[in-house]
């Protein structure tokens, strides 16, 4: 019961102690206004730095989560690609790329990949229907399962179908941006418009593709899907890469490890010789982004702990100031009976209270900066890259730890001096 | 008034302050013995130099003695921490001094309730308190004023209220009349009488003759020594056969 007694008691002391010293601190820094703000400018350009860094990656990242979910987390992208050492170092892109004939069987001997599907960029065409026509329109033939693999839904008409490419017909989806410019009615099924200079008949309407983040540069164009093979016809020299899907995410690492396995017996690569291709699933890529991530935060980081360092020099500095400034309020304080402690807490308390008042303006001035990047892109290349942009707790708690603890570091000095002050030398202080 | 101005409050033994400035040490207070009592108006007379200061901050526990044995209501200040001497400073003293010390950003208010800040009791009804003190010394229409905004006799009254507010045994004012102009100054020291007159135990220091004729006790000291400790009518009687003297001598 005693004990009890004592320690609220101890309690109610040390929370009086404290409003008061927070009280009078920010009394102490509303009196000098114009220097508080100098002097936490140092604090608040290195916290307004973290947090508008930090933001910005937690919208990216949760910019491409999302994408990657509306992409499937199972997609696996196989890809040729030069070695960066062995004997094909230098070797042409013409005895690299993939051949049609190097996946046949791949589902055979990759029993975690549920399916695949080929696709060629077959290029930038001008597609026209009747007088009117549009440049540059990019084309590429797709295998049938590649519409399952990216999840591109067909709105009107039907998907291309395993006939399609077998019979190498002429047909394509287009995109309702394609279907606007080349005034073709909604419905614009059965109709033909000319690629180049072959005919196509249009079978359905694809969803205009979802603005993207990665290797979405290219929005203003318009997009034609044909058949595999008919896209392989119409080029000389056709660049193939495959699309294909993991049976789960679980198996994913066991997916990219078979389809390597496979192409590397396919493409006939030695023991030891490095990899023709690269074989990447979305997860990889989330992961890499992830370290990017940790390192960039890291940088970061540094960056703001050296803004932090010089701030903090500030703050000791205009404390000390403050310290000679009020000797004789001390020397009085001191006479009318604050003990040390109470001296050392008020200013210890000051510099803490106007290390995180630094710290809260930063969180601010953070924010507007990161709303400001987010418009200024907007209005730039009318892309929303950080419209999900958002400050997570946990920076904002560390923000003010940061801050807190530089004011404890920086203000120690300072307030021991106080502390130490005579009363009777204080008080006779010029 | 009871009658028990008989109990001691003050009693100091042999009391040395010795400073070092270099290989040289100054006697300030060179042994003084010195007894006073409740609701005693004492004056502190001597020329700069004289110690007197220096006897101020000692019973005024800003400082501590070299060598003897100072007690202060019933406790020995002697030995005790940095840490109950600032309580013993809050609880049973109050300090006036020449330039008020009035913190300029603060209400006179505010100013007063300083002291409770630091007090055990002092959050309980602090605001009360501090009314009542400037009511004691006549300056309840001026609470909500600043110090630029108070004349050099109002701001000495809100120190001498501030002063008061933690109900001190004594009350220690240092040439509280030093920065007023003469009328403001018997103003002030009106109000010291009145102050003695409702209990209160004061201590002054002065170099005025005027001024130390206020206290009922006039102590002068010289080099670090108390030379006479006497009741004011005595001391003006050997004052005076101490200048018949000199005339004498000079005739």
């Amino acid at each position: 019961m005693r004990i009890l007694r004592f320690l609220i008691r101890t309690l109610v002391i040390f929370v009086r102690l404290l409003y008061q010293s927070v009280y009078l601190a920010l009394g102490q820094i509303w009196a000098n206004k114009t220097r508080s703000m100098l002097t936490t400018l140092g604090i608040i350009i290195g916290v307004a730095s973290v947090t508008a860094v930090i933001a910005a990656l937690s919208g990216l990242k949760a910019k491409i989560l999302t994408q990657v979910e509306s992409l499937g987390t199972n997609t696996i992208f196989i890809s040729a690609r030069r070695p960066d050492r062995g004997p094909l170092q230098h070797a042409s892109w013409w005895s690299i790329r993939f051949q049609g004939e190097h996946f046949e069987g791949l589902l055979e001997h990759c029993p975690s990949v549920s399916r695949f599907g080929r696709q060629t960029w077959v290029g930038r065409y001008t597609v026209s229907h009747r007088d009117k026509s549009t440049e540059g329109v990019t084309v590429r033939g797709i295998e049938p399962a590649c519409h399952q693999i990216d999840s591109r839904p067909v709105t009107i008409g039907r998907p291309l179908s395993v006939i399609d490419e077998m019979q190498v017909r002429q047909v394509c989806l287009i995109d309702p941006k394609l279907r606007n410019d080349l005034r073709l009615d909604r419905d614009c099924i059965g109709q033909t418009v000319l690629i180049g200079h072959d005919t196509f008949y249009i079978v359905g309407v694809v969803e205009a593709r979802p603005k993207n983040v990665f290797g979405g540069g290219d929005q203003e164009r318009s997009e034609i899907f044909i058949p595999f093979k008919a896209g392989l016809k119409m080029q000389r020299y056709p660049h193939i890469w495959v699309l294909a899907e993991s049976k789960s995410a679980e198996v994913s690492d066991d997916a990219l490890a078979e389809i390597r396995f496979f192409l590397r017996r396919t493409r006939h690569i030695k023991p030891g010789e490095p990899d023709t291709f690269e074989v990447q699933s979305l997860q990889n890529e989330l992961q890499t982004f992830n370290e990017i991530t940790v390192i960039v935060t890291l940088v970061a980081g540094g960056i703001v702990g050296i803004s932090l360092l010089v701030g903090g020099v500030g703050i000791m500095n205009i404390m000390l100031v403050s310290v000679s400034e009020r000797t004789r309020e001390i020397g009085l304080r001191k006479a009318v009976g604050a003990k040390n402690s109470a001296i050392l807490t008020q200013f210890m308390i000051e510099s803490i209270v106007l290390c995180c008042l630094g710290g809260l303006v930063g969180i601010i001035f953070g924010h507007l900066l990161i709303t400001a990047i987010d418009n200024i892109v907007k209005a730039a290349f009318d892309v929303t890259v950080l419209d999900m942009a958002y400050i997570p707790a946990w920076a904002i708690a560390l923000s003010f730890a940061f801050a807190g603890s530089v004011g404890i570091f920086f203000g120690m000095f300072p307030a021991i001096k106080a502390a130490r002050l005579d009363p009777i030398e204080a008080l006779r202080h010029e | 008034m009871a009658k028990q101005a008989d109990k001691t409050i003050i009693k100091l033994k042999e009391v040395r302050r010795i400073y070092k400035v270099g290989v040289e040490r100054i006697h300030a207070l060179d042994g003084i013995d010195l007894q006073l009592h409740e609701n005693e108006y004492v004056a502190v007379m001597g020329h700069s130099g004289s110690g007197k200061s220096t006897l101020m901050n000692v019973l005024g526990c800003l400082d501590r003695a070299t060598s003897g044995y100072y007690e202060l209501d019933g406790y020995d200040t002697t030995k005790m921490s940095d840490a109950a001497l600032a309580r013993i400073r809050n609880e049973r003293i109050g300090f006036v001094f020449q330039s008020f010390e009035l913190l300029g950003q603060m209400t006179a208010q505010k100013n007063v309730e300083m002291p409770l800040i630091y007090s055990r009791d002092g959050w309980i009804s602090r605001k009360n308190r501090a009314k009542k003190a400037l009511e004691r010394v006549g300056l309840s229409d001026r609470v909500k004023h600043r110090p630029n905004q108070l004349s050099g006799g109002e701001k000495q009254r809100v120190a001498i209220a501030r002063a008061l507010v933690c109900n001190p045994s004594i009350l220690l004012a240092d040439e509280p009349t030093g920065n007023l102009d003469s009328k403001t100054s018997e103003d002030i020291l009106k109000l010291f009488d009145q102050l003695h007159s409702e209990g209160q135990t004061i201590i002054m220091v002065t170099h005025e003759n005027d001024v130390a004729h206020h206290a009922a006790r006039i102590i002068s000291m010289q080099d670090g020594l108390i030379q006479s400790d006497l009741q004011t009518k005595e001391f003006d009687r050997s004052r005076r056969t101490t200048d018949k003297k000199s005339k004498e001598d000079r005739s």
